[in-house]
């Protein structure tokens, strides 16, 4: 594989559900290292684009590439060596253990009959450890909080070990401090392992702070895409949210409030 | 999560009480023999009466009851994975319910049984295609939508059972009862049964781990590794195929689909690669030891064995998840 392969290709993509479009033609692509942010109002499509992306829903038109292969020609089982979904809801029928849980991450990496090894346990020990949930290997998930789901979830994502990461709300439920860590671990995955990283916010200061570029959606079947620094203006987020924002600058970050 | 080897000591323990269980039915009936006496029957060429009740009355049965409820507790775990629903069985989606109609109609027109059994084959296929079809109509195939259609054309079935019964004449009533409650008395072949629990094992056990990712939701599954479609549908056909298969050697028993997987589940976890070949085992014994005891509690008469899996089942099933509220506190 070439490096020059964007691990994430969409080309002139459309993706609508019954009469509803959310985008139209949308061109994208996201390399090795890079981070980039999907922000729009509540039901804009921001999810359903991003299963799009992870290939669970078929676009409307246009192609998805990831490595510059197509989900189909790749299969479910390649897929998942390439690409790792945060989903953004998680019922959990069962009683598992959250060691169990974060180990299910590891099965594109094992064959048929494999069972996990002490190598399979080390990798998900230390996610767990990563999203501080070390001491945690033997609760039941039934019992745990809405963050520590929610982090429990981004280790699986982590034993998966996947170049490229798709995050529905990866800081949804979780207080501030995890959310700046869970956030700055996958933009050190970007930085440091040259994972790709497309991740749906709400925050657009987190957006700003973190990420490279950004797509706006704005649930007509209009999207823009670009540089964090050129999208995220007060008139472009105003325009996106339909409500007058306002800017405040502290220590060189910057942070949105509603006026 | 259990180790190999771990899981490998836990099946050698279900397969010695296995075993057991079939010890038991060889021994224990109207007429008791021992253990020696049924030995020598099996391996030697013991040929007085005991030989002939040992090898052609209570072996066949006790195989084709092992069987069933091997057949049954893994279409249960089947199913409580792909409806995702712990409190799935493999009645749920019908399936005994058209098995019933086809049963109790060759009954009522007084079949033999061959034409009994081969009703109700048809009768269970036909209502697994029903079910397939609408569930699958618009191509979404949602948990919810398989559940709800397959809970209505089971009690659709259930209405035709009624009035089948309700305008069955008397002397034909016992036999339909005894059928809907579940009968192993007529079972003097259980080759077939057994060869379709080998074959139904052997399928779904290369596909365990994929299974226990689809416990956490099909689009988690898919994004993991897992072709979810294909592997819904397979499923659905081989859980369904398994519990025609025993429904129709032996009417539909209750809560051996329901029970054993949630048993299983609570001792040795959700692991299906373990819990699929567990609840085979645990399944099978458990039936056998029911109809062992539904046919010597009362000798000569005998009870419906559907009745005894579910006085077994459901204190020891209610224990066990008063014991695990507690331990999970």
């Amino acid at each position: 594989m070439s490096s020059r392969t964007p691990l994430l290709e969409a080309r002139q993509i459309t993706v609508s559900i019954g009469a509803k479009t959310f985008c139209r033609n949308l061109d994208l692509t996201l390399r090795a290292g890079e981070r980039l942010a999907i922000l729009g109002r509540n039901g804009a499509g921001k999810s359903t684009l991003l299963s799009v992306l992870a290939g669970l829903r078929a676009p409307q038109a246009g192609t998805v590439l990831i490595n510059g292969a197509s989900y189909a020609t790749l299969g479910a089982r390649k897929s998942a060596l390439i690409r790792g979904w945060l989903p953004q809801v998680r019922g959990d029928a069962f009683a598992s253990t959250v060691l169990e849980t974060a180990m299910v991450g590891r099965h594109p990496h094992l064959d048929r009959w494999g069972w996990e090894t002490d190598k399979d346990a080390k990798i998900v020990r230390e996610a767990l450890a990563a999203v501080d949930l070390a001491s945690f290997e033997q609760r039941d998930i039934q019992t745990l909080s809405g963050g520590e789901r929610q982090r429990l979830a981004i280790a699986t994502l982590l034993a998966q070990a996947p170049q490229l990461f798709l995050l529905d709300e990866p800081i949804a439920h979780l207080d501030m401090k995890h959310q700046i860590a869970m956030v700055e671990l996958f933009a050190g995955a970007a930085r440091d392992c040259g994972a790709g990283v497309a991740m749906v916010l709400h925050e657009p200061a987190l957006a700003w702070r973190f990420c490279d570029r950004v797509v706006l959606i704005h649930g007509d079947g209009h999207t823009e895409t670009g540089p964090a620094r050129e999208m995220l203006s007060i008139e472009r987020l105003s325009a996106l949210y339909q409500y007058p924002l306002n800017a405040i600058e502290c220590d060189g970050r910057i942070s949105f409030i509603p006026s | 999560m259990p180790t190999r080897r771990r899981a490998l000591l836990i099946l050698a323990a279900l397969a010695g009480l296995a075993l057991l269980s079939i010890a038991l039915a060889l021994m224990v009936g109207s007429v008791n023999i021992p253990f020696n006496d049924v030995l020598a029957s099996l391996f030697g060429s013991e040929s007085g009466m005991s030989g002939d009740v040992v090898r052609s009355l209570r072996l066949p049965r006790a195989l084709a009851g092992f069987a069933c409820g091997g057949l049954l507790a893994l279409a249960g775990a089947l199913l409580q994975v792909l409806l995702r629903n712990p409190l799935a069985d493999p009645y749920v989606l019908g399936i005994s319910g058209g098995a019933g109609v086809g049963a109790l109609l060759a009954i009522l027109f007084g079949f033999g049984l061959v034409g009994i059994n081969g009703s109700a084959f048809v009768g269970a296929l036909a209502a697994m295609l029903v079910v397939f079809g609408l569930a699958h109509g618009d191509g979404s195939w949602t948990q919810t939508r398989l559940l709800l259609t397959g809970v209505i054309v089971a009690a659709g079935c259930g209405a035709a059972v009624a009035l089948m019964l309700s305008i069955a004449p008397d002397n034909k009533l016992r036999g339909m009862l005894f059928w809907l409650m579940g009968d192993l008395s007529q079972s003097n072949d259980p080759r077939l049964v057994l060869g379709i629990l080998t074959a139904v094992l052997l399928v779904s056990l290369p596909f365990s781990r994929e299974l226990n990712l689809l416990t956490r939701g099909a689009d988690m599954a898919q994004t993991l590794g897992v072709h979810v479609t294909r592997l819904r549908r397979g499923v659905y056909l081989v859980a369904s195929l398994a519990t025609a298969a025993a429904v129709t050697q032996a009417g539909s028993i209750g809560f051996i689909g329901l029970i054993v997987p949630h048993l299983v589940r609570l001792a040795v976890g959700n692991d299906q690669r373990l819990l699929l070949p567990a609840s085979v085992l645990a399944g099978g014994s458990l039936l056998v030891i029911a109809d062992t005891l539904a046919r010597s509690i009362v000798a000569p008469q005998q009870l419906p064995v559907g009745v005894l899996t579910a006085l077994i089942g459901v204190p020891v099933f209610l224990f066990l998840l008063t014991r695990d509220a507690q331990t999970r506190r």
